[in-house]
């Protein structure tokens, strides 16, 4: 199923964040968003997941409008993990897990074997399954993170948005978090659109990059067509140098500042 | 094997919030019990149940179920209103200090009910009903004024503080400018009590938190999924802002109807939910916990407000403002060390 920007705007407390832009998921692709502080990137993934009504243009979702879609209905087919979810005080893992199995509930949620076989699923395949009866506060960052995921894995959505799901880890869970979900996209075909900050992590794991800038897409496509020294100094006023990383030959940004070593 | 730890983790939280709970409810029923045999004339059980099955004598009869069991009931009904009010609308903001008795609702209850007996002259169910209206009112107002420009939680509370500071303004000025006896009547409206509920109270209060409760039952798993967040809620299928706004008018109903009926008990709707959810410690909304230590809170603070004083009896809202007020310092001094959520 095809997610769809068409001349989308939408607008923050009656602020223009993103103007008229138009995008195309690619299915069964990982494709990462990038852009400087401010550009609009988080506010397109909140309006590609319905949590913003567009000022202008339309999401859609295999031709239909998502703001047409009934929401549970929707919530079984595009998954989102937010910048900063709440885990309520004194959950455990399989607790919090579970609660993405919402949307293929009945009305009071009642429990199902088939609840019990997904969230199994995803505990197994973030590696959290040992950490089941641990509560979420007594985690690690990165260990925390890999549960928000099981919780996202646990909905059984064929698209997944993540809002940066590397903020604040080290960058050996950064590592960690961007390989599950590769393996995620390669194993299951999962559709992934993230948003990441680390422009060299992007242009290894993705398919797929869009750049923005101001509200609108700047370029996007394969990393190596997109990361550019040009697209970089343009995009976020960066001087830099880009190189073939060593080991993945995807492009690697080299930034460029005032900084220059004494002696 | 590994796979039956979910099915185990979430067997050991139910095996612990049934625990919970029935041990609260033991500790209810014999509060309950207490509260009908204890007094100036002591009722023997054997008697007490007799009295119960419509077997008692004339006088077990009028002192059982025409004094105590009255009070009993009416502890009950607004024990479950007051508490699950407040569990609603500390989870709906995730924040402790949104309940209903410290953001205004109560007050604005109490304030509507003393201008209903003051200025009106009214009696009665009419002046339960103007105290139902009130609350409504204020919260009406305290929603308006807080959510123009995306509501956020704190704003809520301020904006809500504002309106008590505002509202205990004008039930002073009400009660300085009332004749003397008028005021008398019109105190029970600043601290809530027990004493003088007629069965007609108990058949309007228990009738809306009878209505109320299907409501909280049916919300209660999107509001289980809204503990996450709103962004999280709204990506998991919950259409958020209805389902909050339906929930904020079952907490301030519950609020409504509980104050209406005996008056502002002052904290109880403040300090259930905290107590229940640090009983169960699972992550739960620890809905029905949190109606049984109300349940709990408000029959142990009227016994104690009968009888523990010797011959002075005092109205139960100064007993549950002596528990409540403790805790709201304690609150107020680890709030620096917990996460804000807005």
């Amino acid at each position: 199923m095809d997610l769809r920007a068409t001349d989308l705007s939408l607008s923050y407390d009656g602020d223009r964040i993103v103007e008229g832009l138009d995008l195309e998921i690619p299915s069964g692709d990982i494709t990462v968003i990038v852009g400087p502080n401010a550009c609009g990137k988080s506010t397109l993934l909140r309006g590609l997941a319905r949590l913003m009504r567009p000022d202008a243009g339309l999401v859609t979702l295999g031709e239909r409008d998502i703001h047409s879609i009934n929401s549970k209905q929707l919530a079984t087919w595009v998954g989102l993990l937010p910048q900063q979810p709440i885990a309520p005080e004194g959950i455990t893992v399989a607790d919090l897990v579970g609660r993405g199995r919402y949307p293929h509930q009945g009305l009071f949620g009642q429990w199902t074997a088939a609840d019990e076989a997904a969230v199994t699923h995803a505990l197994t395949v973030t590696d959290t399954l040992d950490l089941s009866v641990r509560r979420v506060e007594e985690l690690s960052g990165g260990q925390r993170q890999r549960v928000w995921i099981a919780m996202a894995l646990a909905q059984d959505t064929d698209i997944l948005l993540l809002d940066e799901p590397t903020t604040f880890l080290d960058v050996a869970h950064q590592i960690e978090v961007l390989d599950l979900l590769h393996e995620l996209n390669a194993t299951r075909g999962t559709t992934v659109v993230m948003v990441l900050h680390d422009l060299n992590l992007a242009a290894r794991y993705a398919d797929h990059i869009v750049v923005m800038a101001g509200g609108s897409i700047v370029t996007s496509g394969e990393p190596r067509a997109v990361i550019t020294a040009e697209t970089v100094t343009s995009a976020f006023g960066l001087e830099c140098v880009v190189i073939e990383d060593p080991l993945y030959g995807s492009p690697l940004v080299v930034p460029r500042g005032r900084f220059h070593p004494a002696g | 094997m590994s796979a039956s730890i979910v099915r185990d983790t979430r067997l050991a939280k139910r095996r612990r919030e049934l625990m919970v709970c029935a041990v609260l409810a033991a500790i209810a029923l014999a509060l309950a019990l207490l509260g009908l045999v204890v007094g100036a004339y002591t009722v023997a059980l054997p008697d007490l149940l007799a009295t119960l099955v419509g077997q008692g004598s004339a006088k077990d009869n009028f002192i059982v179920l025409q004094l105590r069991l009255p009070r009993v009931t009416i502890a009950i009904v607004v024990g479950i209103a007051f508490a699950l009010s407040g569990a609603l609308f500390q989870a709906l903001f995730s924040n402790p200090l949104a309940s209903p008795d410290i953001i205004g609702i109560t007050t604005g209850a109490s304030s509507a009910a003393v201008a209903a007996i003051l200025i009106l002259g009214l009696s009665g169910l009419t002046v339960s009903l103007f105290a139902f209206v009130g609350a409504l009112a204020v919260a009406t107002a305290i929603y308006l004024l807080s959510s123009s420009g995306g509501a956020s939680s704190y704003r809520f509370v301020l904006v809500g503080i504002a309106f008590a500071f505002l509202l205990h303004g004008v039930l002073g000025y009400l009660l300085t400018r009332a004749d003397v006896r008028d005021a008398q009547g019109a105190l029970v409206w600043l601290v809530g009590s027990l004493s003088g509920t007629r069965w007609v109270d108990i058949a309007v209060a228990g009738a809306g938190v009878a209505v109320l409760l299907p409501v909280v039952a049916l919300l209660a798993p999107r509001l289980r999924v809204l503990q996450l967040g709103d962004s999280s809620a709204s990506g998991l299928g919950v259409r958020v802002a209805p389902v909050r706004l339906g929930l904020l008018t079952v907490a301030v109903a519950l609020a409504a109807v509980g104050t209406a009926a005996v008056g502002p008990i002052a904290f109880v709707a403040f300090v259930c939910g905290p107590i229940a959810r640090r009983l169960l410690r699972t992550g739960g909304t620890g809905l029905v916990a949190s109606a049984l230590v109300g349940v709990v809170l408000v029959l142990g603070s009227d016994f104690a407000a009968q009888h523990l004083l010797g011959d002075t009896q005092v109205p139960v809202g100064i007993i549950t403002g002596a528990v409540g007020a403790p805790y709201l310092l304690w609150l107020l001094a680890r709030a620096n060390r917990t996460r804000g959520d807005s």
